[in-house]
């Protein structure tokens, strides 16, 4: 298959960037988003040009750093995969494809497509954890989980923190991602002794790293790589209201 | 910070101010509605003129007024302040977006259809409640009402207002709850009934009125 590549290209953090028009000729079907962009770079490298860059890692969709803009949509066309795990089969032959950074002023752009996103570290860091003294392993059954609790809890816990959530909101918020992380501790009894603070700080941190407020667009559900579902924004609003009014 | 500032300097706190100022004027429809449905009795008025008249002269309805228009201004004034800092949060956009693939018009536009409902009121507040509360007082209201609709142009423009404020109401309403927490809990149906009710049943029951009365008279 032959695709027409629009690519932002950014030299480095303060520089203007802008879209690079490329050509790739004779790719598998089968090959992935990024394998596309690997036989670009072999290209570019042979010709003596900057490869462009891209973050990835794990290639299987559970690391998430590999998030693009890809045509407009977050992590490509598809509902519920990462970039990683697009293939090139979705597209049609000679399609003209505009690839993008991730775009939010708490994500600056590092390089071409690579994005700062320690602002999410900052906000795991703010509260997003469970203070214990580590000592030897727990009996298994020490803590008894109800099981839809347990349940609800692993659909939060599977946030890659990609950052899809933000690249796509309208207004930039963190919501998803953050509901997620409090959400997971909400929901378990070991995250209880904790959760009033919890959710103020890592809200606070939010806001504070310049992300929008979240206007329920419902975009980032839509788009998370995880099926992340707003639901754990709803949650994470009781976490807010319970933590005030207590 | 105290409880209440970091309430207010909290994002997910001035959403909330939204949500609970949006239910609190959505209230104030239900009654407004209320009230102009005697304006069908075929009464010429007398009723309507009768419930316009206990409006402008029962001493309580002063306070209640003054708190409707300062949650009218909140809303807006909170309204526009998220905007502004939602758009900062993305200062260079995207050559391509495809948003129509993920989400709804009216979650995206409400800042539009919120300009085009305020723009409205203004309009609507001159036309009648200026007119009869201190240019007219002596007037039926049933008879302003009558001659403000007797202008087509108006009426279309009030339709197509109404149109716009179904649309912010069609976001807005279940935006509200999904910012108290209840939606996706067992209370879903119910918000998702009531929000049909305000986003659909009230903008036609108000759009009716000037068609209702180019037709009758
Ligand atoms: S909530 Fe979804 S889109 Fe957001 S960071 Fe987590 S996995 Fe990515
Ligand atoms: S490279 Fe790890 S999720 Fe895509």
């Amino acid at each position: 298959m032959n695709f027409t590549l629009k690519i932002w290209r950014q030299k480095s953090r303060t520089d203007e960037g802008k879209l690079v028009t490329y050509t790739v000729r004779d790719i598998s079907p089968d090959a992935s988003f990024l394998e596309m962009l690997d036989i670009l770079n072999e290209t570019l490298v042979r010709r003596g040009e900057e490869p462009v860059a891209f973050d990835h890692d794990c290639r299987e969709g559970i690391c998430g750093s590999c998030g693009l803009m890809i045509e407009g949509r977050a992590h490509g066309p598809h509902r519920g995969s990462a970039t990683c795990e697009l293939r090139m089969r979705s597209f049609e032959d000679d399609d003209t494809i505009t690839v993008e950074p991730w775009r939010a002023r708490p994500f600056p752009i590092i390089k071409d497509l690579v994005v700062d996103r320690t602002a999410f570290d900052r906000i795991m860091a703010a509260g997003g954890y469970v203070s214990v003294k580590t000592g030897q392993a727990p009996d298994a059954n020490a803590i008894p989980v109800p099981k839809h609790c347990a349940e609800k809890a692993m659909d939060a816990a599977v946030c890659i923190g990609c950052g899809a959530c933000v690249a796509t909101c309208p207004n930039g918020s963190a919501m998803l991602f953050v509901a997620a992380k409090v959400s997971q501790l909400a929901l378990l009894p070991q995250g209880h002794a904790e959760r009033k603070e919890r959710v103020g700080r890592m809200l606070a941190q939010m806001d504070a790293e310049g992300f929008g407020a979240c206007s329920n667009t419902y975009a980032c559900e839509a788009e998370c790589p995880k099926q992340i579902s707003v639901e754990h924004i709803a949650r994470l609003n009781r976490e807010f209201i319970r933590a005030k009014v207590s | 910070m105290s409880k209440t500032t970091s309430f207010l300097m909290s994002s997910v706190g001035r959403k909330m101010i939204m949500a609970l100022s949006g239910l609190f004027l959505c209230s104030f429809l239900v009654v407004h509605l209320y009230i102009n449905l005697f304006l069908f009795k075929s009464d010429y008025g007398v009723e309507f003129d009768a419930y316009s008249h206990f409006m402008a002269t029962y001493p309580l309805i002063r306070p209640i007024e003054i708190v409707l228009f300062l949650g009218f201004l909140l809303h807006a004034i909170v309204g526009i302040w998220l905007w502004l800092m939602n758009r900062r949060a993305r200062p260079v956009k995207y050559e391509v977006l495809k948003a129509s693939e993920n989400s709804a018009l009216s979650s995206r536009i409400m800042w539009v259809t919120g300009i085009v409902v305020a723009a409205f009121l203004v309009v609507h507040i001159n036309s009648f409640f200026i007119t009869s509360r201190f240019l007219t007082p002596e007037r039926s209201m049933f008879v302003i009402v009558r001659e403000v609709f007797r202008n087509p142009w108006y009426d279309a423009f009030y339709v197509v207002a109404l149109g716009f404020l179904a649309y912010h109401l069609k976001h807005g309403f279940q935006s509200a709850f999904q910012t108290f927490g209840l939606r996706g809990t067992r209370y879903q149906r119910l918000i998702d009934l009531v929000a049909m009710i305000f986003w659909l049943l009230i903008p036609i029951g108000f759009a009716a009125m000037p068609l209702y009365f180019l037709w009758a008279y």
